[in-house]
């Protein structure tokens, strides 16, 4: 006999209410490796810790069975509790009769018999445990952001200014993100320019932030606090170390392409800066349009170059940096509306755009130096119709999801036009107006006291007549058909998950959600912690969000990377493989199975069968480090050698047998 | 002596998906039938063939292997091995006299709870029909 003590909490009445809990106590006094059960309340209270604490003391006990809600719950509450008491923390089982028993079952006696069952397993279970230890290794001082936006020019700028080093990665040639092409930030109507420059400028002169742009992840390995990360420097073609930015190069360019910051309402040579307050406020040459590296011809810019900046053999190069957090922030990209919504002309009209365009027509860098005019033929719009909800809550076309920042920049856009535009007509098209945010339903308020028009009902098509783009939809306040006839519309579609995030997620192995964003850990209490330990998340890459909710979040996750970037070392978990050696035949079946790269064939000392001659033979080592204890190992090793520690196979097998007594 | 007329099911659910599928749907109070025994295992890919081969040999009714879907392990490959490896655990099990229909490798995500309560109720009426 074991001394086992088996504690069965009520969980008020979670549990009691829905199976007999006495019941539970006397089976389990009646299992022979128990010589103790107690049923209580609340077993995760103080008074029921130090009721489990004050039996191990009096009745002696020597492995702890818990039967209360999931071990997920409240096992390292427990683990924690039994390190006051003298018993190893890993000498212990929970048994879930709450979310996998009380809460599903509706009849007691067969709830009840279950729980008993659960019982069983658990004190069968931790019969086979044994004491475990947990180890420590030490932490890479420095994190890597992934995304120069808002959110991560705002965790670099938190981490760095706690004193650590932080690498901010960004695929484009300059930080800023979509924060950076808009004009004006709602309620307030702050320039958006005005307050993310400033900060852009902050990171580019931080001296412990290292600035890594037209830079992208290409591989990840290691584990929480010891990271390697593998860049790719794509080919700049432009030397930044002597390059000054002065410009001469982008205007002797020929080239002429399409302007993606723009959104393609205006061109850009093929050796630019992507806004003129980049920073690096250098420009690059991209590879996709320069004619000197197409076809070898112009070279213009190097002729022009004063400093000889100019490199047409530039390569991409790979570079590896050790992290010991990384903060994803990787933002989102409009939804291709084009292709989702038939009804609105695909495309086909140039006068029908998409809210970030209307962005770049408003703002006074942008190509029409801030006056709002219609991209097919310059004239002022004086009837403009506002889309909302394109590719957002439309499970049909679209996405499930609101994309919560386009009811507050659909008002703002609505405002700027009336503001501009002296005589204008703005026509809100809308489902539902969210407005949640300080100051935001004020600002809603102000934008239809302006004279904006809301019109409750979505825009079933949209074709052009004439001079005049005209949308039709049903107000389905009033119930019947409206038409305007508009000279520009604006569309404000969907966020979807940047591009490409769906491979980085797979490099780093964290999960993502229905929709494609990045799963949190936990929704509510762990909302910037992904399932990777040591993987943050900030910014609209968990989901929709506005400015203010990201950079909140960015902060967060920022305090997170910093609390695990303050400790020296840190504690890992104990639970992984391990090998007999005496058992393993070297025969390395195990090797290629793990997926962390955590076994590795070692040359052993031995003696031969027989001779006793003292010989070497290869076998099995994990590395503790790197061993993250899924146990893929232990299902490929025909020998049973290795084992996986907290899941042996002999632990898991008595399990089983418990269920059949 | 009275024949326990209820099927007795053995189900191996991964920590990170399933078995967090299973929490989830009792979080939101679904109700299935009380047959199935969870063990909880860090990955599908720790579930050794050797445990099912147990489970049935015990009495087990029927037994299930639970993981992450293919492409969401927790730990990247650990359940590529599982459904390699489960694709011949039925054929072993045809050789050595026990129906397949007795043995389901599902994949149930975290936040699947309804499919945790579909499987589940699925799984025991299909067990219940082919009998104890």
């Amino acid at each position: 006999m074991s001394k086992t003590g088996v504690f069965i909490c009520h969980c008020g009445t979670n549990i009691a209410s829905a199976l007999d809990v006495y019941k539970v106590a006397e089976a389990a006094k009646a299992i022979p490796d128990v010589s103790y059960a107690a049923e209580y309340k609340y077993m995760c209270s103080e008074p029921g810790q130090q009721l489990i604490l004050d039996a191990i003391k009096e009745q002696g006990l020597k492995r702890i069975v818990i039967a209360a809600c999931s071990p997920r719950m409240h096992e390292i509450t427990f683990r924690k509790m039994l390190k006051k008491s003298g018993v190893n923390e890993y000498l212990l089982e929970i048994a879930n009769i709450r979310e996998q028993d009380s809460w599903v079952h509706e009849d007691t006696g067969k709830a009840t018999e279950k729980a008993i069952d659960l019982v069983r397993m658990a004190v069968a279970k931790v019969q086979k445990n044994e004491p475990l230890k947990t180890s420590f290794i030490p932490v890479t001082k420095r994190a890597l952001v992934i995304g120069g936006g808002i959110a991560g020019i705002q965790a670099a700028l938190d981490i760095a200014d706690a004193g650590h080093d932080v690498v901010l990665l960004e695929r484009e040639p300059s930080i800023g993100g979509r924060m950076a092409m808009l004009d004006k930030t709602f309620p307030t109507l702050d320039c958006s320019a005005c307050i993310s420059t400033p900060k852009m400028v902050d990171v580019s002169a931080h001296p412990n932030i290292t600035l890594m742009t037209s830079c992208e992840v290409e591989s990840v390995s290691g584990y929480i606090g010891n990271f390697k990360v593998a860049i790719r420097k794509k080919a700049k073609y432009v030397n930044h170390d002597i390059c000054t930015g002065c410009g001469l190069c982008e205007e002797k360019c020929p080239v002429k392409t399409d302007s993606a910051f723009n959104r393609g309402l205006s061109k850009r040579p093929a050796i630019y800066k992507l806004f003129p307050q980049a920073v690096p406020a250098k420009p690059v040459i991209d590879k996709e349009s320069c004619i000197k590296i197409k076809s070898g011809k112009c070279g213009l810019c190097e002729k022009i170059c004063p400093l000889g900046c100019i490199d047409y053999n530039d390569e991409d190069r790979l570079v590896e940096e050790e992290f010991g957090a990384i903060v994803l922030a990787t933002g989102y990209k409009l939804a291709e509306w084009q292709s989702m919504y038939d009804e609105y002309g695909a495309g086909r009209f140039p006068d029908v755009i998409d809210g970030l365009q209307f962005e770049r027509l408003v703002n006074a860098s942008g190509p029409t130096e801030g006056r709002i005019t219609r991209p097919s033929d310059g004239k002022e719009p004086k009837t403009v119709v506002i889309v909302k909800c394109v590719g957002s809550r439309d499970i049909k076309k679209g996405h499930p999801y609101c994309s919560r920042a386009c009811c507050m920049y659909a008002a703002k856009h609505a405002h700027q036009i009336l503001e501009k535009i002296p005589g204008s007509r703005v026509f809100i098209f809308y489902i539902d107006v969210r407005t949640p945010g300080k100051g935001y339903e004020e600002f809603y308020d102000k934008t239809r006291k302006d004279g904006a028009v809301y019109v409750r009902g979505r825009v079933s098509r949209i074709y052009k007549e004439g001079d005049h783009i005209v949308c039709q939809g049903e107000d389905s306040l009033l119930g019947r058909q409206v038409r305007v006839n508009a000279d520009l519309v604006v569309l404000e579609t969907a966020m979807e998950p940047s591009e490409g995030s769906a491979e980085l997620l797979g490099l780093l192995g964290c999960a993502k959600d229905e929709d494609g964003w990045i799963q949190e850990a936990h929704p509510k209490l762990r909302p910037v912690e992904t399932q990777v330990g040591g993987v943050f998340l900030a910014g609209v890459c968990q989901g929709p969000k506005d400015i203010p909710d990201t950079v909140a979040q960015a902060s967060a996750s920022a305090a997170k990377a910093i609390g695990l970037l303050n400790k020296d070392e840190m504690e890992t978990s104990p639970m992984i493989a391990s090998v007999a050696e005496d058992k393993c035949s070297g025969c390395g079946a195990c090797e290629p199975i793990c997926p962390y790269k955590a076994i590795t064939l070692e040359r052993i000392p031995d003696r031969e069968p027989g001779t006793g001659r003292k010989i070497e033979r290869p076998a099995a080592r994990v590395n503790a480090g790197l061993c993250q204890g899924c146990g893929a190992c232990t299902v490929a090793c025909r020998t049973g050698a290795i084992d996986l520690l907290g899941f042996r196979n002999n632990q898991i097998l008595q399990e089983v047998d418990a269920l059949w007594p | 002596m009275a024949i326990d007329s209820e099927p007795k099911i053995v189900a191996f659910c991964c920590n990170w998906c399933t078995y967090t599928g299973a929490d989830l749907a009792g979080l939101n109070r679904m109700k299935y039938p009380e047959n199935v025994r969870v063990i909880r295992v860090p990955c599908s890919g720790r579930v050794n063939p050797q445990f099912i081969l147990r489970a049935f040999r015990r009495g087990a009714d029927g037994v299930m292997v639970c993981g992450c879907h293919p492409g969401d392990c927790h730990y990247s490959t650990g359940n590529y091995f599982t459904r390699r490896r489960f694709m011949l655990m039925r054929e072993l099990l045809e050789f050595n006299g026990i129906d397949p229909r007795r043995f389901h490798a599902r994949w149930i995500s975290g936040s699947e709870a309804a499919k945790f309560r579909d499987t589940v109720t699925e799984v025991t009426e299909m067990i219940r029909g082919l009998g104890k």
